[in-house]
């Protein structure tokens, strides 16, 4: 393992972003002349990262509209539309132009398909008769730089699309996107993975890789980790206790951003503010587990106070320099501050809460197999007591994988309550999450495991291993608690965890829990391979790699990408910086969204028909 | 500690607020930073509002565009070529989005061979593309029983006919496929599109012969019994005269909420009815087999939310074969306890229940929670705690009647004190 060291120096993404407005611009100028601009509701955050309204004005846009699927009212005579590639938008606008052709009007039409288009987009088009009437093209902003070690594709849909529906269409989008950074900031040396989606995006990209001319330029990362986010439903479905994850749980970060209601600001207004590594009083709190982040809020007010009581005494020069020197930097903290204050008051108040006190314990009762039926019952009377729906739902599937799956009568018991609860359309969710593994009824052969783990007390291993081999072929389980053994990522219970001198991944759930993705990641790389965790990877069901592309050392093998496919959470963001300081090596996360266990289900519902 | 340090930074003073506009991303009413694309298109949507934009269309003079672009159109220049080439050519131009044709795959043989051919490389999109390819030039039966031996395209094609919303055409193939229930909730879904109640209420009652699995055809019976009931106790609810209408307004309407949510309705507007109505809540408890303790939770507060102590009373009593009344509860009872405090209960209320609590720890965090004092000082006493009767002496006002039942237990010499 590598000793200590100062961390290496993160490469510069900012670059990713004047790509991708430079390719926009060049879009929008091959539609010469004024044009309105109708953009995706889910694309204005993206776009307001790397452009802005003055940028399109230049090129000609004048109103721009958000999607809504509704008639619209616009006078212009060039159309245009930034989109993401999906048949209901698409048949929209044939229904526009289909609409402007009985009134006989003449308009032109572009549609910019991100980050690509798809053949039955294009076919909408043909059927509709608008085909030719309607120019397409695309735009390839495949990665945008949420910070300097976070980066987003943005498609929250590929989770749904790839693990429930088993659509592939993203696939290739995952590999073009490895392929842009690899083009942009060199090639990498090693190659792991595990998942389906992984192994077929890795595939995916080698394609592109050898079509492409090889570069030659030093590598500024050079290992790349892929994950599929199914390989781990444990990690995103815990409670966040870390503060960044926290304030995407409870206030919900969009795009780098979040909105701090009137709560927040003490005002009537809501403020938007960007949370990143700029932000350097959030910069200093979002690793940390929130118990500790209030005294280090007050420790902060304080010296900021003394900073400004410095002006008192001071003559005109001193106070001169003072204010052209430190007020700025004084007041923008001052401001920053405030916020955050702010924003851990209200999340005091939500989460010190006996619910949330309660609710925490049944979540570390689960992780730890300790007081099943206690947690049971707590399941129960959350769902009798009608409080958040998703919670519950949470609650359940968390019961689910860690238990491998429920017995029949609790599942049925627990399910007709929730829909009781809930509304019984609900079936439809119960009916997706049983396709996806998350929440199951035990099947008659699986109560042998039971059995066979206590059978194995008895007999050698070997046979164990055998009679498990043949088990494993009948469903595919979660193996949570065996895997939980294995990789030890429940800590004994009863030890003392202080919050505040981590040591270990553990701290991001409170001393818990180590998030399952990430004890993969730190196993692998100090193995340089899957070699010792044949046992892990079985219970996993397979589907691990590991390549070695090229053999070049340098400073760049300390910078790591982690590529979670399906969606990554905060936490486990801030369990890789953690390791990363520990090994002195940095971690660049890649990942289709940013999620978190209410987007993870919400994804799941089946609202609307 | 954190209110202090609110306070430490609200208090300290900053020579000129019109400053922070320097520093401070300018940010418009509603938060979004003035010029932002996301606030930009707000206002353009406030313009249309009012109208201000409304001008006559421009007639457009400009030739129309030449149809440019893509491979489908181009197709017809290297007609020659692209005719020739393999499954495994045909599927990389498709992949890089160059021209391509599919006229000559015309056997099933080779149909098949481009198919697997795409799903070999992985890409969704060609899949997909192969597969309306298929659905065009291919019967459904032979589509379908080509499918069944392709789970990958399967899913492709499942998820592109949900897309084109092909209703019909996904319960055939799953009807073919032999997958009845994914089926019958397929078609279960429709509901969701259908607003009139009568209208949904109709469908779902056609939804009752579907090949559900067992609990599930049961719990679609419940959906169908709901929405009946609900639609019946709309219509005389929404002309009712009764006091409790006119003393609580209803906010919304009851259809399409949860059993849950229409057993509370019930116990809040209709408590007390005979089992005869369809409102009544133990008609409704009985229709959808409702637990015991889900029922007790549900009227607790429906009743507690109306301040009707009498009737939270007798939801716990029950006489044993003598006669006696006792209080038993399926949930525990710091949990109606809490209930109770949430309802803003009085004390003498809230104090009954607090006594009824189990467990001594939560029965103490209780009545100290809730100032039940009788309690918490016969626990105190009980336990032979001086100190602690000594220190809630001092919360307690001077001469009250609790401070002086203190007084006398701390005068009393018979108690033998633990400390």
């Amino acid at each position: 393992m590598a000793a200590w060291r100062d961390a290496p120096e993160l490469p510069d993404f900012s670059l990713l972003k004047r790509l991708a407005r430079d390719q926009l611009i060049f879009l929008l100028e091959q539609l010469p002349g004024k044009k309105d601009l109708f953009i995706d509701a889910d694309l204005m955050s993206p776009l307001d990262r790397i452009a802005n309204v003055t940028i399109l004005k230049q090129h000609e846009v004048d109103k721009l509209y958000k999607v809504e699927l509704k008639p619209i009212v616009s006078s212009s005579d060039q159309l245009c539309f930034l989109i993401r590639p999906r048949i209901q938008t698409v048949k929209w606008i044939s229904d526009l132009v289909n609409a402007d052709k009985v009134a006989g009007r003449f308009r032109r039409y572009k549609i910019i398909f991100t980050p690509q288009k798809f053949y039955a987009c294009e076919t909408v088009l043909e059927e509709q008769g608008v085909y030719g009437d309607v120019t397409t093209d695309e735009w390839n902003f495949y990665i945008l730089p949420l910070d300097d070690d976070i980066l987003s594709l943005e498609l929250p849909e590929f989770f749904r699309d790839n693990f429930l529906e088993g659509d592939q269409r993203w696939v290739t989008t995952a590999g073009s996107a490895l392929h842009l950074l690899q083009s942009v900031y060199g090639s990498f040396s090693k190659v792991y993975g595990i998942g389906r989606c992984a192994k077929m995006v890795y595939e995916s990209w080698r394609e592109l890789m050898e079509e492409g001319e090889q570069r030659t330029r030093q590598p500024e990362f050079a290992k790349v980790f892929l994950v599929d986010r199914d390989v781990d439903f444990v990690t995103p479905l815990c409670s966040q206790v870390v503060y960044e994850g926290l304030v995407d749980d409870l206030f919900r970060i969009k795009c780098g951003s979040v909105e701090f209601g009137p709560d927040v600001t003490s005002s009537d207004k809501s403020i938007k503010v960007m949370l990143n590594s700029q932000d350097k009083v959030f910069s200093e709190i979002r690793n940390e587990h929130f118990s500790n982040v209030f005294g280090f809020l007050s420790q902060k007010a304080k010296n900021l106070q003394t900073a400004y009581d410095k002006r008192r005494g001071m003559d005109i020069q001193q106070m001169k320099a003072f204010v052209s020197d430190e007020l700025k930097g004084l007041k923008q903290e001052h401001r920053l501050l405030s916020l955050h204050i702010g924003a851990s008051e209200s999340m005091m108040k939500k989460k010190t809460k006996q619910d949330f006190q309660e609710l925490l314990k049944t979540e570390h009762s689960l992780l730890e197999g300790f007081e099943i039926r206690e947690c049971i019952t707590y399941i129960e009377e959350h769902i009798n007591r009608q409080v958040s729906m998703i919670d519950s739902l949470r609650l359940l599937c968390l019961l689910s994988i860690t238990e491998n799956g429920l017995l029949s009568k609790d599942y049925r018991s627990l399910k007709a309550q929730y829909l009781q609860s809930y509304g019984i359309k609900h079936l439809l969710t119960f009916a997706n999450l049983r396709q996806l593994g998350l929440l199951e009824e035990q099947q008659a052969g699986e109560t042998l495991t039971v059995m066979e783990s206590k059978v194995g007390k008895l007999v050698n291993d070997k046979t164990v291993g055998k009679l498990t081999d043949a088990f494993s072929s009948l469903a595919k389980k979660s193996n949570f608690r065996a895997l939980s053994k294995r990789l030890a990522l429940v800590p004994k219970s009863g030890e003392e965890y202080d919050l505040r001198v981590p040591r270990d991944m553990a701290y991001v759930f409170s001393g818990a829990y180590i998030p399952l993705s990430c004890k993969l990641i730190e196993q692998v790389l100090e193995r340089d391979g899957w070699t010792g965790l044949e046992e892990v990877t079985r219970m996993l069901n397979g589907q691990e790699f590991a390549v070695t592309e090229a053999r070049n050392k340098t400073d760049a093998q300390r910078i790591v990408l982690v590529m979670f496919l399906g969606g990554c959470t905060f936490s486990e963001i801030s369990a890789l910086r953690f390791l990363g300081k520990e090994r002195g090596c940095r971690f660049i996360v890649v990942t289709t969204a940013i999620t978190n266990s209410a987007r993870l289900l919400e994804a799941l519902l089946d609202n609307h028909a | 500690v954190l209110k202090e340090s609110k306070r430490a930074v609200n208090s300290i003073l900053v020579d000129d607020d019109d400053e922070d506009e320097e520093d401070v991303e300018r940010v418009s009413w509603s938060g979004e930073p003035v010029g932002s694309i996301s606030w930009s298109v707000k206002e353009t949507a406030s313009s249309i509002r009012s109208g201000s934009e409304q001008s006559f269309p421009k007639i457009d003079t400009t030739p129309s565009l030449s149809k440019q672009g893509s491979g489908y159109s181009l197709s017809s220049l290297f007609k020659g070529n692209l005719h020739d080439l393999s499954p495994e050519e045909t599927v990389r131009r498709m992949q890089k989005g160059r021209a391509f044709s599919l006229e000559k795959f015309r056997s099933l043989q080779d149909k098949l061979l481009l198919l697997d051919e795409a799903v070999a490389v992985y890409d969704g999109n060609v899949i997909t593309a192969v597969l309306i390819f298929l659905k065009k030039s291919l019967s459904k039966e032979i589509l379908f029983r080509e499918l069944m031996a392709r789970d990958v395209a399967l899913r492709h094609y499942v998820h592109y006919l949900k897309e084109m919303g092909e209703q019909k055409l996904l319960v055939e193939l799953l009807k073919a496929l032999g997958r009845t229930e994914d089926m019958a909730l397929m078609h279960y879904k429709e509901h969701l599109n259908i607003k009139d109640e009568s209208r949904r209420r109709d469908f779902l009652k056609s939804c009752l012969s579907l090949p559900f699995s067992q609990d599930d055809a049961t719990h679609v019976q419940d959906h169908y019994t709901l929405l009946e009931r609900q639609i019946i106790i709309e219509a005389s609810d929404k002309k009712a005269v009764a006091e409790i209408f006119k003393k609580f307004p209803r906010k919304a309407s009851i259809l399409n909420m949860p059993i849950i949510t229409t057993l509370y309705y019930s116990c809040f507007y209709h408590y007390g009815e005979s089992e005869g109505t369809f409102s009544s809540p133990s008609n409704i408890r009985k229709t959808f087999r409702i637990s015991e303790k889900q029922y007790i939770l549900t009227a607790l507060g429906a009743r507690a939310k109306l301040k009707s102590w009498f009737d939270v009373d007798s939801l716990f009593n029950t006489k044993n074969w003598l006669g006696y009344t006792k209080k038993r509860s399926p949930i525990g009872f710091h949990r109606v306890v809490d209930i109770l405090h949430k309802n803003s209960a009085p004390v003498q209320v809230l104090q009954e229940y607090v006594n009824l609590i189990d467990n001594p720890d939560l029965k103490l965090g209780g009545a100290l929670k809730y100032k039940c004092h009788d309690i918490v000082i016969n626990t105190y006493r009980d336990l032979k705690d001086r100190q602690q009767l000594i220190v809630y002496r001092e919360k307690l006002e001077r001469d009250s009647p609790e401070y002086r039942k203190i007084q006398e237990l701390l005068n009393n010499v018979q108690i033998r004190w633990k400390n």
